[in-house]
């Protein structure tokens, strides 16, 4: 089971709860299973049927530039951070 | 094939002469505004003289009446391309903003907005007609600090903004466009169980990246409709689809060709001449070249957000860190998109805080529209945080070497946004200060200080490709599409050198324009030697896989059962080095490319520990370097001239940063110092001789252990100096820049209060 953080932004969706543990191959079955358990939330990460651009997904270590199909591996944490621009 | 790979490498490591470094310093490099074709047009950009004014309309006919004025362009030239994001690799883009930011529509929202432009014969002409262009401005007020333009009743910059938080937006149109918030544990029974906490609210000035040259390009939009573009920029390709999606044309016909670039720090990845130059050699029928000149480029292009900063700490009495708190106020210019998250992101980076609370706020105003400046984000909290914990550390009655060891980040500690760090370097940073000759220095003399901090930069990965040409004499031509800012060119070289066994002269390293190479993201984000030096050595392994499989017909056995050791290939009594086999497979057969593309998905994550020495001439506010040391890890330095030298710059920005350099603005939103004359930059005169220490704790993501180095050298310095100033006359500084003038008035202040 992979462990979803939820965005502080966004817990007033999830009546305060932080993480859980979800049974995900990918970032949209992430997205789908959160809308499905906290209706709304889908709107604060996304944008239409993409990750909004201002997001980046970081799964593990990872920061993943494949959006919404990046795979999430068992055990794997699951972030939702603002995106970021280098210098 | 059996690879043998070993930890003493040949070629990396070692500082051989750069390949472009003969070109550079006998003035033959080509740059931008080098490139003059016979029949160019010369363009120059009108101006808008408010820092915030309605344009009511535009009369260009003075103008285009003009003898020698080829061609005018205003923002009736460009498309439409109202609310459209472009992904553009690193972060994306609202193609309406930028349009906009190119030629004002409706709108000018700082002084210095471009809003008509003119192509003459020569550039004279081309200034005498832009100045003759009649534009009707409805003056509005203005408004350039931050807290300021939080204010309700503050002028507000668009009518369409609204501030989003979470999946929230406010009801009213606002300029604070973001508002971001990290939480993790119980802040309020951290604080509780602190012993010493201390607080404090910081204000920075918004400072320019400096590069020595300013923004340049070249357009070509030939008959066919095919635009050539010879640009100063960090990314071909971004700069490439920037361009096509303003014009609203297939990336296929544009081409960018990268020339040598002067300096960039981040300020050269937006485009701002191109679409212009383009359209007006549209119009002309012939080339266009547009260069700025430095007030341009200090009123039209991208600054550093100001920023206002309250942080607050808590730590027990044994030096562990309970709780921490973050408030970020970070301006974004005319338009929304700024350096908000990063900023949000790192300001507890360096830190295990179980219990913090991250808010923070993006703000527009009349300056121009921010840009990335090496670690964007990150200075500016760091200087906030490591003012504070140098002043816990002092309450606590330890050294913040001390607490900083205490409490630093390592593998395994989970940052306030969420994720956990894997293997970093931060500890070893430390170590290397507390064991360095400077830290176990003592520093003697009337107000004088030593000071230190501690930075930190993501650094990242994104995509990159590299073509290796094998030559018939064994020597190899490296195509590669990230531009060439620090030395990248031999960096990556050298990388496949090593897996090659080749020596860094034997390869001919070429930064190609997007037509002549796969698609390579923004040298930026201290990616380039990492990532572009990854693509490297995947393609020095394509290659030895295509010899191995040629050797194998060449001396009859399998090639799984070639060794290669060292670069030499080896089985059954046969035995050669790369060029002995390159030159004995081109005499028969194809000729042999090697070729890679990847897209490393992961932060390189860059810790940086600087010491500093200063003197305080309390007469003047003046302050003197005495003595700097920056101690950062480089995972595996590949050149390590080039380490030294992107610490040494970073320090040297990032000492500007802290003592001199800002934005005056009077009353009218005119930045009053808009020359290098009166926005003082550190010169050589100023400083001592920046010492080095690179750490290298090896980055598990990359082959060699990289990571990047170019930005984290700009984090620790206003800390570390503002620590320093401290320790040398006991006055907190609480503003950037502590210029002469600032530090005064404090030290006034602070005698006044004793």
């Amino acid at each position: 089971m992979a462990i979803v953080f939820i965005p502080t932004q966004l817990r007033q969706l999830t009546n305060g709860i932080e993480q859980l543990e979800l049974d995900v191959r990918n970032v949209r079955q992430v997205i789908e299973e959160l809308e499905a358990r906290f209706p709304g939330i889908k709107q604060g990460l996304c944008d239409g049927d993409e990750l909004s651009p201002s997001i980046q997904v970081c799964v593990g270590q990872t920061l993943s530039s494949r959006g919404m199909i990046t795979k999430v591996a068992a055990d794997s944490e699951v972030h939702f951070l603002p995106a970021i621009g280098g210098g | 094939m059996t690879q043998e790979t070993k930890q003493d490498y040949r070629v990396l490591g070692t500082r051989p002469v750069r390949h472009d470094g003969a070109d550079k310093v006998t003035g033959k490099a080509v740059y931008t505004a080098d490139v003059r074709p016979q029949s160019m047009a010369s363009g120059f950009i009108l101006r808008s003289p408010h820092a915030h004014a309605r344009i009511k309309s535009i009369d260009t006919s003075a103008a285009e009446a003009m003898e020698g004025v080829l061609s005018v362009a205003t923002a009736d030239d460009l498309p439409d391309v109202t609310d459209k994001i472009a992904d553009l690799g690193e972060g994306s883009v609202n193609l309406s903003y930028l349009s906009n930011n190119i030629l004002a529509r409706d709108k000018a929202l700082y002084r210095g907005h471009a809003v008509a432009a003119v192509a003459a014969i020569n550039v004279h002409i081309a200034e005498e007609a832009a100045n003759a262009i009649k534009v009707e401005y409805e003056p509005l007020p203005s408004v350039t600090w931050v807290m300021d333009a939080m204010e309700e009743d503050a002028p507000l910059l668009h009518d369409d903004v609204f501030t989003k938080s979470g999946n929230e937006q406010s009801e009213q149109p606002s300029n604070v466009s973001v508002h971001l918030n990290f939480q993790q544990g119980d802040v309020q029974k951290g604080f509780e169980e602190a012993d010493v906490v201390v607080e404090r609210e910081f204000k920075m000035a918004t400072v320019h990246q400096g590069y020595i040259e300013p923004h340049a390009v070249l357009a070509d939009w030939n008959q066919d409709g095919r635009i050539k573009v010879w640009a100063s920029t960090q990314g071909s390709f971004t700069c490439r689809q920037q361009t096509a999606e303003v014009l609203q044309v297939p990336l296929s016909h544009v081409t960018v060709v990268p020339c040598e670039i002067g300096g960039g720090f981040g300020g050269k990845i937006a485009v701002y001449l191109e679409p212009v130059a383009a359209i007006l050699s549209r119009k002309a029928g012939r080339p266009v070249q547009i260069v700025m000149r430095r007030n341009d480029v200090f009123e039209a292009t991208g600054p550093t957000p100001g920023a206002f900063i309250r942080v607050k700490l808590g730590a027990t009495k044994d030096g562990k860190l309970t709780a921490g708190e973050a408030w970020l106020a970070y301006e974004s210019g005319a338009y929304p998109g700024g350096m908000l998250g990063p900023g949000c992101m790192c300001v507890f980076s360096c830190y295990d805080i179980p219990n913090a609370i991250v808010d923070g706020y993006e703000v527009c105003l009349n300056k121009p529209h921010i840009k990335a400046y090496r670690a964007p984000g990150a200075t500016q909290a760091a200087f906030a945080c490591e003012s504070v914990i140098d002043e816990l550390a002092g309450k606590l009655g330890i050294s913040i070497l001390e607490l900083q060891q205490k409490n630093a980040a390592k593998e395994g500690t989970r940052r306030v946004d969420g994720p956990v760090y894997p293997r970093v370097g931060l500890v070893e940073c430390l170590e290397a200060a507390a064991s360095s000759d400077h830290w176990n220095t003592p520093l003697e003399g009337k107000n004088r200080g030593r000071g230190m901090a501690s930075g930190f930069w993501f650094g990242c990965g994104l995509k990159s490709s590299v073509v290796a040409s094998v030559n018939s004499d064994g020597t190899v031509n490296l195509t590669e599409g990230s531009t060439d800012i620090g030395g990248t060119r031999t960096s990556i070289a050298m990388q496949i050198a090593e897996v090659l066994g080749l020596e860094s002269d034997d390869i001919n390293p070429r930064v190609a324009d997007t037509d002549n190479i796969g698609y390579t993201d923004v040298t930026g984000g201290s990616r380039t030697t990492f990532a572009t030096g990854m693509a490297a050595y995947e393609a020095g392994l394509d290659l030895q896989r295509q010899m191995t499989d040629r050797a194998a017909e060449l001396w009859e056995c399998n090639a799984e059962d070639i060794k290669i050791t060292d670069g030499v290939f080896s089985v059954n009594g046969h035995q050669a080095n790369f060029k002995e086999l390159a030159t004995e497979l081109f005499k028969a057969g194809e000729p042999l490319v090697g070729r890679a593309t990847v897209a490393p998905e992961c932060s390189t994550n860059g810790f940086g520990t600087h010491l500093v020495d200063v003197e305080v001439d309390t007469d003047t506010g003046k302050v003197t370097i005495l003595r700097y040391t920056a101690i950062q890890d480089a995972g595996k330095a590949i050149h390590p001239s080039y380490v030294e030298g992107q610490l040494q710059g970073g320090a040297v920005q990032g000492i500007g940063w802290a003592l001199n350099e800002e934005y005056f603005f009077d009353d009218e939103g005119e930045m009053k110092n808009a020359s290098f004359l009166d926005y003082r930059m550190p010169t050589a005169f100023d400083l001592p001789m920046i010492d080095t220490i690179i750490v290298e704790a090896a980055n598990p993501d990359h082959p060699y252990g990289v990571r990047g180095v170019g930005e984290t050298p700009i984090v620790p310095p206003p800390a570390a100096i503002a620590n320093a100033i401290h320790d040398a006359i006991g006055v907190r500084m609480e503003e950037l820049p502590m210029s002469p003038p600032r530090l005064w008035k404090a030290i006034q202040t602070n005698q006044d209060s004793d």
